[in-house]
């Protein structure tokens, strides 16, 4: 069944999605967003019941393939050391972040020239700031001004609060001389734009009931359908269609019912992650691209970037937060910028995590033992309830060739679509910055009065950051889309998510993906009259 | 709302006797600490209650129990610890799949978060207090001057 066609077609109402959404709005042309989940209701959100913690491991995980909701599509993960993390529904990872948000910095854009690994992006800083302050202004961005790791740039809103366990981590990080400061986050502290503030919930990775956490089904979206944008959940694309003359002409979907259905449009843009996009990319094959859409040269699906993460927490002798409060509060960027005399090239940030549920704490202490079985679990279990805390090392991943996204053989989604398979080994210089990650952590936790400190790396679970697998460039033989998002090879082709980034700096990419989608969005908007030539 | 594939199907009782054992052996009961065991009747029915899910693999877990601990019914409290250890020694996947299980149940009975000073109640709507902190710890970083890499 063929629909009325539609000038812009979006897939995907994510990060991405909703700011190229809102942004193109004004335009007045037809504009619609295929989502393959639903709508968030946050009444359901697990902080809304004792059962949070379960929750936060069963229908709302981060991982898909445990999740497993009919709006999610497996990922054949096994040939990675780290499994992915996404979200299927209006908001998309945004759902599900902690809202940490950091912006890259200057020397992010330009690794090949500073530091002779990777390449250098086809924009720089200079060219998103203004992005960055439009994206800020949408989703509300709290922190503090001044911060000495970066160029000037505006808060608006207070930051987080510390808590103890804030201090406790600050006081060790200055025991040490080294630099830290309040996150930028993406948390309302305050009443912002018809939201409310953060009220401490701490359950900011499965939702946030309070609607203070800024994910874009309750920041850009309202804006964006009170402008005339159509948004259809359930909608799951198979496959981008094109014409004889390597135009775009649509999509191939499933709608909640299952039925194939057809969507013709003038512009498709792709805003699925940087697994969704490649996916459904190299699933799109016809006469004039056998080996998947927009992508004659092989890239598509290559480059992959996580950011290798490591996990460090100390236990103290007096009460930390526990669960209670957002999940982050400070970051550290001491370690960012390159310093060959470290033994790796690039650099890391540490985002504090603040604590752990009751529920975690006695699972984590019982798998490794500190917490033994009989009737010493009481005593053990107290000596760790709200005294953890620590942070995570976002490893800036380099990108290579050989990591990639490709189509399992067999593997489906509850549509028939064929999945993606993840080929991702860890390179020399991650495995050095984890463990030198790991060992600075430790050193502050130690100054920090931790009584012992323990730490994962890399972190199993933490695929939360998805990049690199349709990449930005000015030459077509070494890049997908252009220097403003646009397809090389299909010139009615967009791409505005992680799949974009040319290198993964070493900070949660959210704020950049946004800032990004809108940079596309305005070059888009000023090209009207001639996008496609 | 979760939309995962539950069943109506459940333990045998005399696997559950046994899991209720190994439960209560596991976390039991203190009368120091006025926590009840995780062998609670009301804490083991939310146990088996949202093992829903993973009944498969708690049914396989069970069964390799069995087989690891033929005569755990009739142990001593000692011989069951034992037991417990080993059985997580020769399957810890088995093991931590029953710990996760434990976990979620028992940390959530409002008997066991009151004890530990816990408000009993969802986070949603109330939220919590979490101090501002001392902001003049900030004053040696600005001290230090701009950090970032100038292009």
């Amino acid at each position: 069944m063929a629909e009325e066609p539609v000038d812009v077609l979006i897939i995907g109402a994510g990060a991405a999605g909703a700011a190229m959404a809102w942004s193109l709005a004004e335009t007045k042309m037809r504009i619609v967003c295929f989502e393959q989940g639903d709508w968030m209701n946050p009444a359901d959100y697990p902080s809304t019941g004792l059962d949070w913690e379960a929750r936060a491991m069963g229908d709302y995980s981060f991982s898909p393939n445990r999740r497993r909701a009919s709006a999610d599509y497996p990922i054949n993960d096994d040939d990675s050391p780290i499994k992915i993390a996404n979200f299927n529904g209006v908001g998309g990872g945004t759902v599900m972040y902690a809202g940490h948000y950091p912006r890259f910095h200057p020397s992010d854009f330009r690794v090949a020239s500073l530091d002779g690994v990777g390449d250098d992006w086809p924009i720089d800083y200079d060219t998103l700031a203004p992005y960055y302050d439009e994206n800020d202004r949408v989703m509300g961005v709290s922190g503090l001004e001044g911060d000495p790791a970066y160029p000037p740039k505006a808060s608006l809103l207070p930051p987080l609060p510390l808590g103890r366990a804030g201090e406790t981590v600050a006081r060790g990080f200055n025991a040490r001389g080294w630099h830290w400061w309040p996150s930028d986050s993406a948390i309302a502290t305050a009443p912002y734009d018809g939201r409310d503030q953060c009220i401490n919930l701490g359950a900011c990775l499965s939702g946030c009931a309070q609607g203070a956490k800024a994910s874009t089904d309750i920041t850009y979206w309202p804006h964006a359908i009170r402008a005339g944008v159509e948004l259809r959940t359930r909608c799951r694309v198979r496959e981008i269609t094109v014409g004889d003359n390597d135009m775009a002409n649509g999509v191939i979907y499933y709608d909640a019912e299952g039925r194939e259905r057809f969507q013709a449009a003038e512009v498709v843009v792709l805003a699925s992650n940087g697994i969704g996009t490649p996916r459904i990319l190299l699933n799109s094959t016809s006469n004039q691209f056998p080996n998947g859409l927009a992508n004659r040269n092989d890239l598509v699906g290559r480059n992959l970037m996580f950011h290798p993460y490591a996990s460090i927490s100390g236990v103290f002798a007096e009460p930390q937060d526990g669960s209670q409060g957002p999940v982050d509060c400070l970051w550290s960027q001491e370690f960012y910028e390159t310093d060959l005399s470290r033994g790796f090239v690039r650099g890391y940030t540490y985002e504090m995590t603040r604590g752990r549920g009751a529920v975690h704490t006695a699972l984590a202490g019982m798998a490794t033992g500190r917490i033994p079985f009989g009737a010493g679990h009481h005593d053990a279990y107290r000596a760790l309830h709200n005294r953890i805390t620590g942070m995570v090392a976002i490893c800036e991943d380099l990108p290579e060739l050989h990591n990639r996204v490709t189509i399992d053989p067999v593997l489906k989604d509850p549509d028939g679509i064929p999945a993606p398979k993840i080929s991702y080994t860890l390179s020399q210089n991650s495995r050095d910055m984890l463990a030198h990650a790991v060992a600075r952590a430790t050193e502050v936790l130690q100054a920090a009065g931790a009584l012992e400190v323990t730490s994962e790396a890399p972190l199993t679970v933490g695929g939360w950051h998805l990049m690199g697998t349709a990449r930005m460039g000015t030459d077509p033989e070494h890049s997908v889309v252009n220097e403003w998002g646009r397809s090389h090879d299909v010139k009615n082709l967009f791409v505005i998510d992680g799949s974009l980034f040319v290198t993964s700096a070493g900070v949660n990419p959210t704020r950049t993906i946004q800032a990004l989608a809108l940079y596309v969005a305005d070059q888009m908007k000023q090209r009207l009259a001639n996008l496609f030539d | 709302m979760s939309d995962l594939i539950g069943s109506d199907r459940s333990l045998s009782s005399e696997t559950q006797e046994t899991l209720a054992t190994l439960v209560g052996t596991i976390i039991p009961a203190s009368t120091a600490h006025g926590v009840p065991g995780a062998d609670d009747p009301a804490i083991f029915a939310d146990l088996m209650a949202s093992a829903g899910s993973v009944l498969e693999f708690l049914e396989e877990a069970m069964r390799g129990f069995a087989a690891c601990a033929p005569t755990f019914s009739s142990a001593s409290e000692a011989e069951r610890l034992a037991a417990a250890e080993a059985f997580r020694a020769a399957e810890p996947e088995a093991m931590g799949l029953i710990l996760s299980l434990i976990s979620q149940a028992y940390y959530r009975d409002p008997r066991v978060l009151e004890a530990l000073g816990t408000p009993a109640r969802p986070p949603f709507p109330e939220g919590y207090e979490v101090p501002a902190g001392d902001w003049s710890l900030l004053d040696p970083v600005k001290a230090r001057g701009p950090i970032w890499r100038e292009t």
